[in-house]
């Protein structure tokens, strides 16, 4: 043999290792993309491309075999024409060899999508340059985000069907580029391609001269994932015990994250003892030093009882320990989320019993709104709280992806039914009755008050400066109440003014949605501002939905109770649908709309109003009637003027 | 010291973790062992992984007694040479009724000494897990098996009720009678093994290596004179050039046309070859789609 050979063999042997994931539907050309990149990087065999031929319904034409035949796998897919599973796929260049985990878009495929880029360094997410940015492009972003793929190439696939247009391409990256900011994606790269014409994938295109970088291929091969790995936290879950003879006792495992060397002192979790490296010990030898992924056995210089599931740190760089935790979730079974069941949880192997103890909210993956609580459903994520029964060793997944995450299994059917992803204890967004107790806490390190008294200010306007808040279900009549209540006043002599949900969602709660905890939030700003105009004496009228008891006390707690009179407006569900002038009903019915009280989101009927009205049976001029005379036996209005 | 891994040592490392978890998890795990050079890799990864101890666990093989003299003389010396335990199951009453490629074609004959011998086996040994050294880049339908395949009683894939696998993190709980299949070399291909063979210096069958063989040429595949093949009309034997990329049964397993003597001259062939592994095998031709139905029925 001449000597050339060797040393190739060498470098060959020296390449890196990229894992990617691909995301997007059969539409957007996916497959067609990868069996451009196989085809074009010479990695399939002529076996393959003749049954591809033979399936293709074009025949005897290598122009137009159908591309993403060489990766529809299972005979069940041939037939529907979709991908339905994870499939891997395996190619190498000159530099790199390449992994794909190839999954599909479909929106019951969340979980695929999860599953491919938890082992993913990077992500290309396809985008129809025809259709531009769908709400299943930025799905397959924010799920690559919340797997912390650290690098996400944007493919703008079929640029020849719109003519190689570079402001198409434009306008795209800018769309795509204004959603990503909410997310955390690291490295964002966007690539103009022509899958089926093979433009831009493995050579550059003579047809797109306006862009400038690399070919995909080129960027896959360039990427530098070496600084992605965590090689600061020494993290290394003891996965076997090696006891081959009395004398030698090894811990073998694959460090997690971080790098360990001979003599280091380390500590144990959970015995928190502590001891030196005796050795690093592998088949090719002994090593004075290991990393991030390398799989060894340690010896220690002391004996201590160690077992599966313990874990070797540095003492000064510690995991969390605890036996609860938030984590974000996504659910991957056909049973639902079942917080009275108890599941098992795999993590940094340990597996331990774990029950849900609250779902604070679900993310709608195609809008990023948070959605109410509720069990999660298959292929819904959502963040969640656990308790476990034994103490965990664990990093938030944001700053390690080997330590931060867990799989549950079912135990009844075993079948794997989630994957989390840890999170720091401290929750990062405060929620609205966070923010609200936390304003309590501070009015009342107020001094109290400095300028004009309330009492002066009522006995100046002949009226007490207290909220009237109106309650009820959408089409109950709430505005026409609180308009006519308003009117009355006036004429009365009173200076009352009426806060409207839609003066306060076109600017101060501009930021907010209908989720729960934006409602509470938004609530929460208009009680704030509510209390405010109490205070300047004005007679606050406010009609707002509010729809749970939660709400309403935290509306109540803001305000302060003695300046607070609820009203509820109190009607059948059928009445008000027919009373709707704003048509959310309608909407709601056509799914047009999510989260309307009564419908899909709770509304929970005041127990606790100062009145509650049947406003069906009274209609709003007798129900205005009820509140004044409220108003007047309690002294609200009219009071004594001076 | 750059803490980067070249992509072997990568997919060594994660092999290890796989084979390592089996032993933590599982009572009675088992390694199939072919002989082919897939399960020499395999054999390799498990000797690291519980080193220096000794495999701690049985290798077994599925012995259809249409193995090529080469494969089952190799067998025998290396594993005494590693000492490893090694059990051989065959299913003797299918060869006392006359099965054989011969009498009932290839698929059936598949399903009696391989696959049924092979769910036989592993419920006679109750083994809650054994490992296979398929890989995913063989064939399509592999491409979406999991590391920790789930097989239930009757030791049956279903490749729509697959448990979702992340990160590293493999679900290992079966009820009894269930098992699960683990494929160590799932992200390996055929390059790497190669790589991985002439790196480690891994002992493997010398049929792998090209030299002159008596074969006969059939439908331009090559087939070996080993056992009894029945001759066609018209078919003589000739000296050919050749070595076998994959090996299976004699009846099975065709040669392929090469002057490939030395490992580095295997892996220059591998990185120009333009056919695929398995079109010398010629069950896997028989039907479209007639290794996902294998899997469904327990073949592994």
């Amino acid at each position: 043999m001449n000597a050339p050979i060797p040393s190739f063999l060498e470098e060959d042997a020296g390449k890196t290792l990229l894992r990617f994931s691909t995301a997007g539907s059969v539409d957007d050309g996916k497959s067609t993309l990868i069996g451009r990149l196989l085809l074009d990087s010479k990695n399939i065999y002529e076996d393959h491309i003749a049954s591809v031929r033979k399936a293709s319904t074009h025949s005897d034409d290598q122009e137009s075999l159908d591309l993403f035949l060489f990766t529809d796998g299972l005979k069940a897919e041939r037939e529907q024409g979709i991908t339905i599973d994870v499939a891997y796929r395996y190619f190498s260049t000159p530099h790199r060899k390449f992994i794909i985990a190839d999954t599909p878009g479909h929106e019951q495929y969340t979980r695929n999508m999860a599953t491919g880029a938890s082992t993913a360094n990077l992500s290309i997410v396809l985008i129809d340059a025809r259709k531009g940015v769908l709400p299943q492009s930025k799905r397959h972003a924010f799920i690559a985000s919340l797997l912390r793929v650290p690098h996400l190439i944007v493919a703008v696939n079929k640029m020849d069907l719109v003519g190689y247009d570079e402001a198409v391409f434009n306008r795209i990256r800018k769309e795509f580029s204004d959603f990503a900011a909410r997310l955390s994606v690291p490295d964002l790269r966007f690539i103009p391609i022509s899958a089926l014409q093979g433009g831009n994938v493995v050579e550059q295109s003579d047809k797109m001269a306006w862009y400038k970088g690399e070919s995909l291929l080129t960027m896959l091969e360039n990427v530098h994932v070496a600084g992605d790995s965590n090689f600061i936290d020494f993290r290394f879950p003891v996965q076997w015990v090696n006891r081959p003879t009395m004398d030698f006792r090894g811990y073998s495992g694959t460090i997690a994250s971080g790098v360990v060397r001979k003599g280091d002192e380390v500590m144990v979790l959970p015995s928190m003892r502590t001891s030196r490296v005796k050795s690093i010990v592998t088949w090719d030898g002994e090593v004075n030093e290991a990393f991030v992924p390398m799989a060894v056995t340690i010896l220690l210089e002391d004996e201590i009882d160690i077992s599966r599931g313990d874990m070797l740190i540095h003492k000064h760089n510690q995991p969390q320990v605890s036996r609860s935790f938030e984590a974000m979730v996504v659910w991957m079974d056909e049973a639902a989320l079942d917080p009275e069941k108890f599941y098992y949880l795999k993590q940094a192997g340990r597996t331990t019993k774990a029950q849900v103890e609250k779902v604070h909210y679900r993310v709608d993956v195609n809008t990023l709104h948070r959605l109410p609580g509720m069990p999660l459903q298959m292929n819904e994520i959502g963040r969640l709280r656990f308790s476990v029964h034994q103490p965990l060793f664990f990093d938030a997944y944001a700053k390690n992806r080997s330590t931060g995450n867990f799989v549950l299994i079912d135990a009844l059917t075993n079948r794997t039914v989630a994957a989390g992803m840890m999170i720091d204890r401290e929750p990062q967004d405060k929620m609205a009755t966070d923010v609200a107790s936390l304003a309590k806490l501070l009015r009342s390190r107020l001094r109290p008050e400095k300028g004009v008294t309330a009492a002066e200010r009522a006995a100046r306007l002949g009226q007490k400066g207290v909220t009237v808040w109106i309650t009820g279900r959408p089409g109950s009549c709430k505005s026409e109440v609180a308009y006519a209540l308003e009117r009355k006043l006036f004429e009365a002599g009173a200076l009352p003014f009426v806060l409207s949900g839609g003066d306060i969602r076109a600017g101060l709660s501009i930021d907010l949605d209908y989720s729960n905890l934006d409602r509470l939030e938004h609530l929460r700003r208009v009680a704030e501002l509510a209390g405010l105009l109490n205070r300047s004496g004005v007679l606050t009228i406010g009609a707002f939905i509010s729809p749970t008891q939660e709400m309403r006390n935290l509306v109540r707690e803001i305000i302060g109770p003695d300046r607070y009179v609820e009203i509820a407006l109190d009607a059948p569900l059928d009445w008000c649908k027919q009373n709707d002038k704003s048509g959310i009903y309608a909407k709601a019915e056509k799914g047009e709309v999510r989260n309307v009280p009564g419908v899909d989101f709770p509304f929970e009927v005041s127990t606790t109003a100062a009145s509650v009205i049947k406003i069906a049976e009274t209609g709003v001029e007798q129900a205005v009637a009820t509140i004044l005379s409220l108003l007047r036996q309690k002294g609200i209005f009219p009071c004594q003027k001076h | 010291m750059s803490y980067t891994l070249s992509h072997l040592k990568y997919l060594e490392a994660e092999s290890i973790q796989i084979i390592r978890e089996v032993m933590a998890e599982f009572e009675r795990p088992v390694m199939l062992y072919s002989i082919g050079k897939d399960s020499s890799v395999m054999i390799r990864l498990a000797q690291k992984a519980f080193y220096p101890g000794k495999i701690p666990f049985p290798l077994l093989h599925v012995d259809t007694t249409f193995k090529f003299k080469e494969m089952v003389s190799f067998r025998d010396q290396f594993c005494r040479d590693i000492g490893a335990k090694l059990l051989v199951h065959t299913n003797t009453k299918a060869i006392e009724n006359n099965i054989s490629p011969f009498s009932v074609g290839t698929q059936k004959c598949c399903a009696f000494l391989k696959t049924q011998a092979l769910v036989d086996s592993l419920r006679q040994g109750q083994f809650d897990a054994a490992f296979g050294g398929a890989r995913r880049d063989e064939e399509k339908s592999r491409a979406k098996e999991r590391i920790f395949s789930f097989r239930d009683e009757k030791g049956q894939w279903d490749p729509k009720n697959q448990r979702p696998e992340l990160w590293n993190l493999y679900n290992a709980k079966v009820n009894k009678g269930e098992s699960i299949r683990v494929f160590p070399l799932s992200n390996w291909t055929e390059l790497d093994v190669w790589q991985y063979i002439y790196r480690e210096n891994i002992p493997i069958v010398p049929m792998y290596f090209a030299k002159m063989r008596e074969m006969v040429v059939r439908d331009n595949m090559l087939i070996p004179l080993d056992g009894d093949i029945p001759l066609r009309p018209g078919e003589k034997p000739k000296e050919v050039m050749c070595r076998f990329r994959t090996l299976g049964c004699y009846p099975c397993t065709g040669a392929i046309r090469s002057t490939a003597t030395t490992l580095p001259e295997i892996i220059q062939e591998m990185m120009t070859i333009r056919i695929s592994e398995r079109s010398t095998r010629i069950i896997d031709h028989d039907q479209e789609g007639s290794m996902e139905t294998k899997k469904r029925e327990g073949y592994f």
